[in-house]
C-alpha cells in the first residue's frame, strides 16, 4: 500500500484519470449526438439518407479505432493543420479535441445501433397507430417511438459507454496524457513497481465503469414497458 | 354525435351524403403478388362499408392504403375532394381525418389510456391541454371506459383496449373511420361491446369502412357490402341482398363457409 502511496505522489495519476474522465464524457456527448444523427437516418423515409446512414455505420465500425484516431491527429492536425481548439491554443489541446472528435465518430456508431435495436423492440403497429392519427415523422419518433425505445437501448448504450470508458486509452498514441500514458510512464521509469502500477490502472477503470453497469441495470427495470 | 346507449338497437336510420372518398383504378403490388386489381370504390358521407372476404383477398390492404400506410402503384384515392398527398406535413395532416382501428388495438403503451386519447388533439390539432383532457374524458366516458383513464394499456382487457382505441380515433374528429378486423383479437365475451360501440357510431352518422368477419353488424349497420376475392372487389350491394341472394360463385362459396 505504501508503494501505492508513493506511486501517487510521484505521477499525476489522478490528473491522467481526471483525463481519461473528461475525454470519456465529451465524447459521450459527442457520439450521442451523432449517432441519434445517424440513426434518425437510418429509419428516415429518405432513401438517400438510409444509404447513407447504412454505409456510415459499416465503414466506421470497421475501421479499427487507432487507425481512426492516428488518422484525425496526422492528417486533419498534423498535414492540414485544422485547429479545433481555436488558433492559438496549445499543441495537447488541440489533440485532446481531436481525440474528442475521433472517439466521438468511432462510438456514435455503436449509439446508432444501440438505438435502432431499441427501435427494433417496439412493434411496428406503434408507429402505423402514430401515424394514423396525423402525427408526423418526427412526431411519431419523438412521442411514441424513442420513448419506448430507450428500454432496449439502454443495454447496449451502456455497454458502449463502458467500452468508451477503456477505448480513451487509445488516444495515449497520439500523446493525450490520460491515465494509461501515466501508466507507461510510470513502467518506464518504475519498473520494479510494476505490480503496485497494475493493480492501480485496473482499479481506477473498475471505478470509472462500475457505476455505469449498476446505472444501466438500474434503468433497465425502471424503465420498462408493459404490453 | 348521439351518445352511446347499448339498448338502442332499432333499426339504421341516418342520412347519406355527397361523395367523400373515391378509390380510383386502385392496383398494387407485394412483389409478385397482385394485392389489389384495379379497386374503384366510391364510399358516401355517412356511409357504412363493411368489407369481406376470405383471408388474403387483400382487405387489410385495401383498408390500409386509404390512409396511406401502404403505398398504390397506380390509380388515385381522393378524400373529401383532395387527391392522398404522396409524403410529408400534407400526408400526416390527411391522415388526421382518418382513423384507424387496428385488430392488435397498437395503443401507445407507454402511455396512460388518457395521454392515448390526448396525444392526436394536443400534437396534431394544437388544442390546449385542458381543453383536450376534458373532451378526452368525454370521450372515454362514451365507450364506458371513463373509470380507466389514469391506468395504462396493458392493465386493460382487450375489449377495453379497443373501446379506448377508438375514443383515440375519434378524438381527432375524422371525417372517415376505417376499422380492420376490430373484434378479430378479442374474447368471445368482449365481440359485443365494441361491436356496441360501432353501431352507435354509425347511427351517429359516422363514414366507416369496416373489415369484420361479424355478419351480425353487415346485417345492422351497413348500407353496402363489398365483396373482395383475389385483390378484386368482385361484388358490391346492400347487405340484405348479399347475403341473401349474392350474384358470384365466389360470393356464394365464401357465404357458405361462414354462414354454415
Ligand atoms: N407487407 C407485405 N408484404 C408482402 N406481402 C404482403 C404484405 N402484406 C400482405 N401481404 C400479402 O398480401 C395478401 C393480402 O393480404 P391482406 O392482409 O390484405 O389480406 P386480408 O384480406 O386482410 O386477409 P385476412 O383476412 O387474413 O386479414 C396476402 O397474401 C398477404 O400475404
Ligand atoms: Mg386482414
Amino acid at each position: 500500500m505504501s508503494e501505492l502511496a508513493q506511486l501517487m505522489r510521484q505521477y499525476d495519476v489522478l490528473g491522467g484519470f481526471w483525463m481519461t474522465i473528461k475525454l470519456t464524457v465529451v465524447s459521450a456527448l459527442g457520439s450521442l449526438i451523432l449517432g441519434v444523427i445517424v440513426v434518425i437516418m437510418r429509419i428516415s423515409p429518405v432513401k438517400a439518407f438510409q444509404l447513407f446512414g447504412k454505409g456510415y455505420v459499416n465503414v466506421i465500425r470497421n475501421t479499427p479505432l487507432t487507425v481512426i484516431v492516428t488518422f484525425c491527429a496526422l492528417a486533419f492536425y498534423n498535414v492540414l493543420a485544422w485547429r479545433l481548439a481555436g488558433p492559438d491554443a496549445r499543441s495537447s489541446v488541440q489533440l485532446f479535441w481531436w481525440g474528442v472528435v475521433a472517439l466521438s465518430v468511432y462510438h456514435s456508431t455503436f449509439v446508432a445501433e444501440g438505438i435502432r435495436s431499441g427501435i427494433n423492440t417496439v412493434p411496428p403497429g406503434q408507429a402505423e397507430a402514430a401515424r394514423s392519427i396525423g402525427l408526423t415523422f418526427g412526431q411519431t419518433l419523438s412521442q411514441v417511438i424513442l420513448p419506448q425505445a430507450v428500454r432496449g437501448s439502454v443495454t447496449p448504450l451502456g455497454n458502449t459507454l463502458i467500452a468508451l470508458t477503456k477505448n480513451t486509452t487509445v488516444v495515449s498514441a497520439i500523446g493525450v496524457a490520460e491515465a494509461s500514458y501515466v501508466m507507461k510512464n510510470m513502467i518506464e521509469f518504475s519498473p520494479n513497481f510494476i505490480y503496485a502500477i497494475f493493480i492501480l490502472m485496473a482499479l481506477g477503470f473498475v471505478i470509472l465503469t462500475l457505476p455505469v453497469g449498476m446505472l444501466v441495470s438500474w434503468a433497465s427495470t425502471k424503465l420498462a414497458v408493459q404490453r | 354525435m348521439a351518445a352511446f346507449i347499448p339498448e338502442d338497437t332499432g333499426p339504421l336510420v341516418h342520412d347519406i351524403g355527397e361523395t367523400i372518398l373515391e378509390l380510383s383504378h386502385v392496383e398494387k403490388h407485394f412483389g409478385e403478388l397482385h394485392v389489389l386489381q384495379d379497386i374503384n370504390l366510391t364510399v358516401a358521407r355517412g356511409e357504412v362499408v363493411v368489407v369481406l372476404g376470405p383471408s388474403g383477398s387483400g382487405k387489410s390492404t385495401l383498408c390500409r392504403t386509404i390512409n396511406r400506410l401502404e403505398t398504390i402503384d397506380s390509380g388515385t384515392i381522393t378524400i373529401d375532394g383532395t387527391e392522398l398527398p404522396s409524403e410529408g406535413k400534407a400526408l400526416a395532416r390527411l391522415r388526421a381525418e382518418v382513423g384507424m382501428v387496428f385488430q392488435s388495438f397498437n395503443l401507445f403503451a407507454h402511455k396512460t389510456i388518457l395521454e392515448n386519447v390526448m396525444l392526436g388533439p394536443v400534437k396534431v390539432r394544437k388544442r390546449p391541454r385542458a381543453e383536450a383532457e376534458k373532451s378526452a374524458r368525454e370521450l372515454l366516458e362514451r365507450v364506458g371506459v371513463a373509470n380507466q383513464a389514469s391506468k395504462y394499456p396493458a392493465q386493460l382487457s382487450g375489449g377495453q383496449q379497443q373501446r379506448v382505441a377508438i375514443a383515440r380515433s375519434l378524438a381527432m374528429d375524422p371525417q372517415i373511420m376505417l376499422f380492420d378486423e376490430p373484434t378479430s383479437a378479442l374474447d368471445p365475451e368482449m365481440v359485443q361491446e365494441v361491436l356496441d360501440v360501432m353501431v352507435s357510431l354509425a347511427r351517429g352518422g359516422m363514414t366507416m369502412i369496416v373489415v369484420t368477419h361479424e355478419m351480425g353488424f353487415a346485417r345492422k349497420a351497413a348500407n353496402r357490402v363489398v365483396f373482395m376475392s383475389d385483390g378484386m372487389i368482385v361484388e358490391k350491394s346492400d347487405p340484405e341482398t348479399f347475403f341473401t341472394n349474392p350474384t358470384s360463385d365466389r360470393a356464394k362459396d365464401f357465404l357458405g363457409k361462414i354462414l354454415h
